[in-house]
């Protein structure tokens, strides 16, 4: 009579306890997910008329807001590895710049960054074409899609080059040294062990990052971008229902931005390993 | 014959402490080297000068007849010179098999098949084959220490270093890593150990050093150094002894 609950490892330090993987492998914050997009599939058919019609009108919106989230973010991954990289460099003017540009970047606030890009980074371009005597450049004018992007790359690049830093300097110190040990070189080091581990220790600050991005992109509305956020003013301006229009737009951006993160937890659980 | 590591009058501070204060010392090939002292006195610090893990102020190293004087030399040392870390180091996103094929592949272009079996072959030697799949986590910390020996191994090393390779093991997986240890010592390994496991000592060390404040205070045979009447090497004896 000794049908004691088997106490077994169950590929981590926590016991086995019988069912609880069943139950932990659906992630239940799907259901939230669901019941969003039920509500938004809902007022569409319940109330077609103006539902329905938002959601039309503001479709290219989201294709917009999608481009400029997606684009950017893979951007910001790049430019991110690169600043985090120059942080950490013993290099003093690679440093210098790399820390120069984190600082001087998290001072401004995003939407006059874009506004920068967008009304005075033309302007700068066209009088150096004009000075350098290049009709090209000096007849330059911005693709707002383009100044946008840029504009979201340069902000959140500083953001993520300091999540980089953190999650490099968070592997241990034996890592790189029983990589140099082995004689591997600098680069081959980070390459083959430094930023595999470090990836996945910034995997939760980066997917945090790429919903508050999706969030921050409707800031591009204000600078001549029909994204999700400048479609719905304009639906707005014309049929003057403001509780249906923002209502729909809210509902749009939560379905976007819960689906990010259901995705971002999923893939931090795939990657998971421990130390 | 010329010394495989040649170290003269090595210096290095650690801001205003000065750990290594003119240091000289040969080992022959084949000559296995245990180095004790007390915690402070600079004697991780000279073993990790020798594959310049631990970057020095003052004097010279030859290993292998390459002095460690530019970037290039280094790197060419360290292929040929293996480390042992007190916390294995193991790279922790990897298995086991990964483990000792990473530096074979990136670093001696071994291509996967061939570097697979020489990992294999050591896995074997050190006791677990099995565990090849495995990563570092799921393993005690003996295995791990056993890996991380492996991994060196499979460089194919001239001279091997261990910095006190069984402090951070229980006790009783310390001895399937003396072991390993033991059986290499006599294939000829060329071995330079910082330890205080008195046996392996006794058993393998064709020579002892103690190390203090920076300076050697006293080296000679394990039978000779273990009976030393020098006062500081006594003294420091008993209580690594707990006589």
């Amino acid at each position: 009579m000794d049908e004691q609950p088997k106490l077994k490892p169950s590929g981590s330090k926590l016991a086995y306890l019988p069912g609880a993987e069943t139950v932990a492998r659906v992630d239940p914050w799907w259901g939230l997910v669901v019941l969003v997009i039920g509500l938004t599939v809902i007022l569409v058919t319940v109330r077609a008329d103006p539902f329905w019609d938002i959601l039309k009108f503001v479709r290219d919106g989201i294709a917009v807001t999608a481009l400029i989230t997606v684009s950017s973010f893979a951007l910001t991954l790049v430019v991110g590895l690169i600043g985090g990289l120059g942080r950490l460099a013993r290099n003093p003017f690679l440093h210098g710049i790399a820390t120069l540009y984190v600082e001087v970047v998290r001072g401004i606030p995003l939407l006059v960054q874009l506004i920068w890009w967008y009304f005075a980074f033309p302007t700068v371009v066209q009088q150096i074409g004009e000075w350098l005597n290049i009709s090209v450049i000096a007849n330059y004018h911005a693709n707002p899609i383009f100044t946008a992007i840029m504009g979201i790359t340069v902000c959140y690049g500083a953001y993520m080059s300091e999540i980089y830093r953190a999650g490099i300097q968070s592997i241990p110190k034996g890592q790189i040294e029983a990589a140099r040990s082995l004689g591997m070189t600098h680069f081959q080091s980070m390459r083959h062990v430094i930023i595999p581990q470090a990836v996945r220790v910034v995997l939760p600050p980066v997917g945090n990052e790429l919903i508050a991005l999706l969030k921050d992109s409707c800031l591009v509305s204000v600078v001549a971008v029909a994204d999700l956020t400048r479609r719905g003013r304009e639906f707005m301006a014309v049929h003057f229902n403001p509780i249906e229009v923002w209502t729909m737009v809210a509902l749009l951006y939560l379905v976007m931005t819960l689906l990010l993160a259901r995705v971002v937890a999923w893939i931090e659980k795939k990657s998971h390993f421990e130390r | 014959m010329e010394p495989i590591i040649h170290i003269e009058n090595i210096h290095k501070h650690f801001g205003k402490v000065h750990a290594l204060r003119g240091v000289d010392l040969d080992v022959r090939k084949g000559e296995v080297v245990v180095i004790i002292g007390p915690s402070g006195s600079g004697k991780s610090t000279l073993l990790r000068c020798i594959n310049r893990i631990e970057e020095y102020d003052a004097g010279r190293i030859v290993v292998d007849g390459i002095p460690l004087d530019n970037a290039k030399n280094i790197n060419t040392v360290r292929r040929e010179v293996g480390m042992v870390f007190q916390s294995f180091n193991l790279f922790a996103h990897l298995t086991v098999m990964q483990n000792l094929t990473l530096a074979q592949r990136v670093v001696r272009k071994r291509p996967k098949d061939e570097s697979e079996k020489v990992a294999l072959n050591l896995l074997t030697k050190v006791g677990i084959p099995d565990k090849a799949q495995t990563y570092p986590i799921q393993l005690s910390g003996g295995q791990q220490q056993r890996v991380a020996i492996a991994r060196a191994l499979a460089m194919n090393p001239k001279v091997m270093l261990f910095d006190e390779p069984t402090s951070a093991l229980d006790p009783e997986m310390i001895k399937e890593v003396l072991d390993v240890m033991l059986a290499l010592a006599k294939e000829g390994m060329t071995m330079v150990v910082v330890s205080h496991e008195m046996g392996f000592a006794r058993a393998a060390a064709n020579r002892m050093i103690l190390l203090d404040e920076g300076l050697i205070i006293e080296e000679a045979a394990p039978d000779k150094f273990l009976a030393s009447s020098n006062e500081r090497t006594s003294l420091f004896l008993s209580k690594v002894l707990h006589m």
